[in-house]
């Protein structure tokens, strides 16, 4: 099917004016409104000590989750691809429901089974604060952000088989040894897109944060948490734009290495970044297979 | 879970052509390595990742199911059809239906563009196609407001309007139909296209009668995800949707003002709602997908 060449440049020109309008305008115009009041406001904006506890605490909570879903992912991907027992792929489709889920009914979900009224709600009287805590926090970006690993790692694991590791522990190699000379480095790349994908999720994520914060400025704000607040709390829309501009260079970060790391991934796999990085269920890599070679 | 088990069948049934592709669990190992024990999952680990996967997904989402119906069906139905709540679901409806249309529409166009189109800076476009899934929905929320928000440069204002949670939505679902029709687009025989050609037909009748049908699974699928996260989607509509009741109102506010106020039952209601919808539009494209897989394996 070959367009004449008006077509083609009227079509052209429908896609990147509606990119123009939808993407690139509003970036542009953030980005201008950020830095027209000059390099040193948007440095202060910043640099206010309720914007540095809240990078402190979104940091502090990806140090928190980023180990917690690696062990916990690994494992997962292992037992699911390894493992041959009964309602296998019942677990593999309960890894997928936190793409399936709102942040909001996170949230929702969260305060009924840890808050003072849900059925964890007896903590409190231990003097553990889960909701409104930190601990709610941290478990709500563990519960947004599990699929990342154990998604990534997965297909890695399908991939290289049992071969090598059954070698190294007919030479006698311990199972703590084989996983860690033979599994681990194979895996690594996987494990490392997997990670990207947590950590760019994790700073991110805001509807189920904000449901199971308290919301204290330079307490329990996250940077996400900060730019709602300085917008709506305190109408202070250039510090929001600040705050907003320094995410979204964390984003294209981001981004610039997911790329570079994708080109290190096997091959078949690079059809799924779109789907890995948004809250949508991925088809099972045994599904999308044929699909993709078909 | 429900979104896998039921295509479990079908997903069985189709593995034994697959088995080559590179479904390793599948495929049983030759019977002289079956005796060794690496590789195998022992109970500890298999104990570690179900009490791991029911602490953090399983039982959060049962305690909202059970608070949604603590004052029994009665409670729950009354929760879920209070006129602010229904007026919420309905334009939650109404609005990721036509974002999910005009990603279908302009999605394909992109990825028509990108594919079948040389200019300059292509590259950079297609790089730019994924910045929505990457950026932080607030964030998305503050690009778009600092344009069409209040003082809006160019004059148009769409903050606490429908427009503008339409245009919140499209910002962060762009990626889904564009993704998942390039790859269709580029692996399409081109061959047929030309034969059609050749035979006469119009380049209307080729697109309708040979690309499209080739295209539809993809398009659909997208679509389909597009709709799901739109369903659901808070961080990005929060800011520019405006919070207004019956109007501008979508589920996932009403929840979280529900929360505010200490209503946790109708806010467990809803959201049990917002659950069943978006899970019965992931069975419907996985029934869509299987069913194309299959005629396409009768084909082959």
């Amino acid at each position: 099917m070959k367009l004449s060449t008006p077509s083609r440049i009227a079509l052209r020109t429908i896609a990147l004016l509606y990119l123009t309008v939808l993407l690139a305008v509003p970036i542009v115009t953030i980005l201008w409104r950020t830095f027209e009041p000059g390099l040193a406001t948007f440095w202060a904006s910043i640099r206010t000590p309720a914007a540095i506890s809240a990078f402190n605490l979104s940091l502090l909570i990806v140090a928190i989750t980023v180990p917690i879903n690696v062990v916990f992912g690994v494992v997962t991907a292992l037992a699911l691809v390894r493992g041959r027992f009964p309602g296998r792929r019942l677990l593999s489709g309960i890894v997928d429901l936190p793409f399936a889920v709102s942040p909001i009914v996170v949230g929702v979900s969260l305060i009924m089974l840890w808050g003072v009224h849900g059925w964890f709600g007896g903590l409190a009287n231990l003097g553990i604060q889960v909701i409104f805590g930190l601990p709610g926090m941290v478990i709500a970006t563990i519960f947004v952000t599990l699929p990342f690993v154990v998604r990534e790692v997965e297909p890695v694991l399908h991939e290289i088989g049992t071969e090598q590791e059954q070698a190294a522990a007919t030479l006698g190699a311990s199972r703590w040894q084989t996983f860690a000379r033979i599994t681990l480095p194979a895996i690594r790349w996987g494990l490392t897109y997997g990670i990207v994908l947590t950590v760019a999720r994790a700073l991110g994520e805001f509807g189920a944060v904000i449901m199971v914060s308290a919301g204290f400025p330079g307490v329990s704000q996250t940077l996400t948490l900060l730019v709602h607040s300085r917008y709506m709390d305190d109408h202070n829309v250039h510090g929001a734009y600040s705050a907003a501009t320094l995410l979204m260079f964390l984003a294209i970060v981001t981004l610039l290495l997911m790329t570079v790391l994708d080109r290190k991934r096997p091959a078949a796999q690079s059809a799924a970044l779109p789907a890995t990085i948004a809250p949508a269920p991925t088809p099972d890599p045994a599904e999308d297979t044929p699909r993709s070679a078909a | 879970m429900t979104l896998d088990t039921t295509t479990a069948k079908g997903a069985a049934n189709r593995a034994a052509p697959v088995a080559a592709s590179g479904d390793g669990a599948k495929r049983r190992p030759p019977p002289l390595l079956r005796s060794a024990s690496a590789g195998r999952v022992s109970g500890l680990t298999l104990g570690v990742v179900v009490l791991w996967l029911s602490l953090i997904v399983l039982l959060p989402l049962a305690a909202l199911t059970v608070t949604s119906f603590s004052d029994g069906w009665s409670g729950f139905w009354a929760a879920v059809t209070a006129p602010v709540a229904l007026a919420a679901l309905w334009t939650t409806i109404l609005v990721s239906a036509v974002v999910a249309v005009l990603n279908v529409v302009v999605g394909t166009l992109i990825a028509w563009v990108l594919v079948r189109d040389e200019f300059w800076g292509k590259r950079f476009v297609d790089a730019l196609i994924d910045l929505p899934f990457a950026l932080p929905t607030i964030v998305a929320s503050i690009v778009l407001l600092s344009l069409y928000g209040p003082n809006s440069p160019i004059g148009v204002e769409l903050n606490a309007t429908r427009w503008g949670l339409i245009v919140a939505l499209a910002f962060v679902t762009l990626p889904f139909v564009v993704r998942s029709v390039q790859p269709v687009l580029i692996e399409v025989d081109r061959d047929v296209e030309q034969a059609a050609a050749s035979l006469g037909a119009s380049n209307w009748t080729i697109f309708r009668r040979v690309v499209l049908p080739t295209l539809a699974p993809a398009i659909i699928s997208g679509g389909g995800l597009a709709f799901a996260r739109a369903i659901g989607e808070y961080g990005s509509v929060v800011l520019i949707g405006g919070n207004i009741p019956r109007e501008t109102q979508v589920a996932s506010q009403y929840i979280q003002q529900q929360i505010e106020i200490d209503r946790p039952v109708n806010a467990a209601a809803v959201s049990v709602a917002l659950l069943a919808i978006s899970f019965a539009t992931l069975l419907i494209l996985r029934f869509f997908a299987s069913r194309g897989q299959e005629r396409e394996e009768k084909a082959t």
